[in-house]
């Protein structure tokens, strides 16, 4: 069973289960449980669902079903329920932290006194958890950051980092899918396509799914560019629960 | 033969919407759609068209158009903006039939940021995600995702012969999309218990200008300071239409079409869908206040507000008739202004 949420309205169009105001993977697991659960459902009038780090959004059509017979419909549901995700995949992605990819690594390298190469083993021997998208179309936020890594957000926003950007701010790591500022530190870059509307798998990753970085160099890194460019996906997906 | 409008000149804010981008909103994609989807739809459904429909987003920088190839039966509304055939004043909501040749202007007019112009079967642009909706931001859908120049060609998804004959060119008479002073309803939630009941009481009392800062994603609001009780940073969580967020500054930013699907700053609570059409309305500098409903109240809102505008086939009035009354009001109301524009009004024939 999961632990009890609170529903709290957002309009007379959209509900909010929140399971608690953290970044924790526990709560995450009840989030993604309740997403499953209602997708099997198929509850009549919900037209979609955004899991976040801490609560579910349940948008819904209000001539079709009013919020109080949602919340009555998903207590009954919560009570079944058992935190777990459905079978994650994990997903090895190349990482590039050559220069010029490696824009602000000096940078985060001065302010946590660390040395240049323990910042890239740590950052891409983590495995870290898709937890929601946000900021963008296809901009991933992962979980999972060594805590040694841990930097605050720029004060004033850096010029925009360009697309496949390894992002690090605020104990959390990103995947940045197009060029936008951003007041995060850029310290690798991955020639993934993360987000291509073009392509049949239009989103790479699913929220809930495993992230692994493997290091490629700045050849490397060229030639993947093109293929990912020519629309593949350049990553390789592995199934959790059959490994 | 498909007919299709041809910009001639579009000021800055045209974009090609329809009802928006769904499906992908977990994947941090902004539905975009219109900024007031009650004219929207009023627009659509005077020419018999649903809601999916694609048509074409005004803003103040207004727009000009021609019609090529065939005639086309088109549809406008949405504030109070002025529209001209060739020339000739029209009623400020109507459905017409543009002849090859003819242009259709709209600037903007007494109150209103935003009009749509519509036509029979919806505009055939290219369909990104499931949507034709423009995102300027991450410039996706409409034309090349960006906003509409001169030279565009706009295809109509349908022939408009077919349903030609059994229509009339008609002024639409859409009290819904009236200038309506009454304050904006809002339903709490989810983070009101970041502020105190007085804050809160303050907020609902006060008064707030729409700032220069609006556009398609938000509108920031000018007013008494809404302090948090607890903090203003949380861990990200969804967002919805209309969601009233307070960033450090302490003034409310009401989130629009273009929003992002999910977001940091708590909210007070969210605008409701009956009354966002009317805010997406407000020109900077304008005034607004709110007023605390229950969901029940905006459930029930939205519903008449749907159900009013669903009547809009029954409430068109033939164009020769209204036209006139327009004509008289006009007169009455501005008579002695003279618009260089207008130079040519006098030798109008209806």
């Amino acid at each position: 069973m999961l632990s009890k949420p609170r529903y709290l309205p957002a309009g007379e169009s959209a509900l909010v289960v929140e399971f608690g105001a953290t970044i924790d993977p526990g709560i995450h697991d009840c989030v993604l449980a309740l997403d499953a659960a209602i997708q099997h459902a198929n509850f009549e009038g919900v037209t979609e669902t955004v899991p976040t780090y801490r609560s579910l959004m349940i948008h819904f059509d209000p001539r079709r079903l009013a919020a109080e017979t949602l919340i009555t419909a998903l207590a009954k549901l919560e009570d079944t329920l058992k935190p777990a995700r459905t079978p994650p995949q994990r997903w090895h992605i190349p990482a590039c932290y050559d220069s010029p990819h490696d824009e602000d690594i000096a940078e985060v390298a001065a302010f946590l006194g660390l040395p240049r190469a323990q910042i890239i083993d740590l950052h891409q021997g983590a495995r870290y958890r898709v937890y929601m998208y946000g900021f963008a179309p296809g901009y991933i936020f992962l979980g999972g950051l060594p805590p040694e890594l841990t930097i605050p957000r720029r004060a004033v926003p850096r010029s925009p980092a360009p697309p496949g950007s390894l992002l690090i701010a605020g104990g959390q790591a990103l995947i940045a899918s197009c060029a936008m500022p951003t007041g995060w530190y850029g310290i690798g870059r991955t020639p993934v396509k993360v987000f291509d509307p073009r392509r049949a798998k239009i989103f790479l990753a699913g929220i809930g799914d495993e992230i692994c970085f493997e290091r490629i160099d700045g050849e490397a890194f060229d030639a993947l560019s093109l293929t990912a460019e020519a629309g593949e996906l350049c990553a390789r997906g592995e199934r959790l629960d059959e490994l | 033969m498909r007919g299709c409008l041809r910009v001639l000149r579009a000021g800055p804010g045209a974009t090609i919407q329809d009802s928006g981008r769904f499906g992908f909103l977990r994947y941090g994609v902004t539905p975009a759609g219109p900024m007031d989807w009650t004219a929207f739809r009023t627009a659509n459904f005077a020419l018999g068209n649903n809601d999916r429909a694609a048509a074409i987003e005004v803003s103040t920088g207004g727009l000009e158009v021609v019609c090529e190839g065939v005639p086309l039966w088109v549809a406008f509304a949405g504030g109070a903006f002025v529209w001209r055939r060739s020339g000739m004043v029209l009623p400020k909501a109507a459905r017409i039939r543009l002849e090859p040749g003819e242009t259709l202007m709209a600037r903007a007019g007494e109150f209103g940021a935003f009009t749509y112009l519509a036509v029979a079967g919806g505009f055939d642009t290219l369909v990104v995600m499931g949507s034709r909706s423009t995102h300027l931001r991450s410039g996706m859908g409409g034309i090349e995702g960006r906003m509409l120049k001169a030279d565009d060609v706009l295809p109509t998804v349908i022939p408009v012969e077919e349903r030609s004959s059994e229509c009339f060119e008609a002024m639409i008479d859409a009290p819904w999309l009236d200038r309506d002073p009454n304050p904006f309803r809002v339903v709490l939630g989810p983070q009101d218990d970041y502020f105190t009941p007085e804050t809160l009481s303050r907020c609902f009392a006060g008064v707030f200008t729409l700032t220069s800062a609006a556009d398609r994603m938000a509108y920031r609001l000018k007013g008494p300071d809404i302090a948090h009780a607890r903090g203003y940073d949380i861990v990200s969580d969804g967002v919805a239409l209309g969601a009233i967020q307070i960033p450090g500054d302490k003034q409310p930013l009401v989130l629009m079409a273009d929003r992002q699907p999910t977001g940091g700053y708590p909210k007070l609570g969210h605008v409701v869908r009956a009354d966002i059409g009317r805010l997406a309305q407000l020109r900077p500098g304008e005034t607004c206040c709110f007023r605390e409903v229950s969901v029940a109240e905006a459930r029930a809102a939205l519903l008449a507000c749907e159900d009013e505008i669903a009547t809009t086939v029954q409430r068109l009035h033939p164009l020769r008739l209204a036209l006139t009354s327009e004509r008289l009001f006009e007169a009455n109301l501005i008579g002695g202004v003279v618009d260089p524009l207008d130079s040519e009004q006098t030798e109008e024939e209806f």
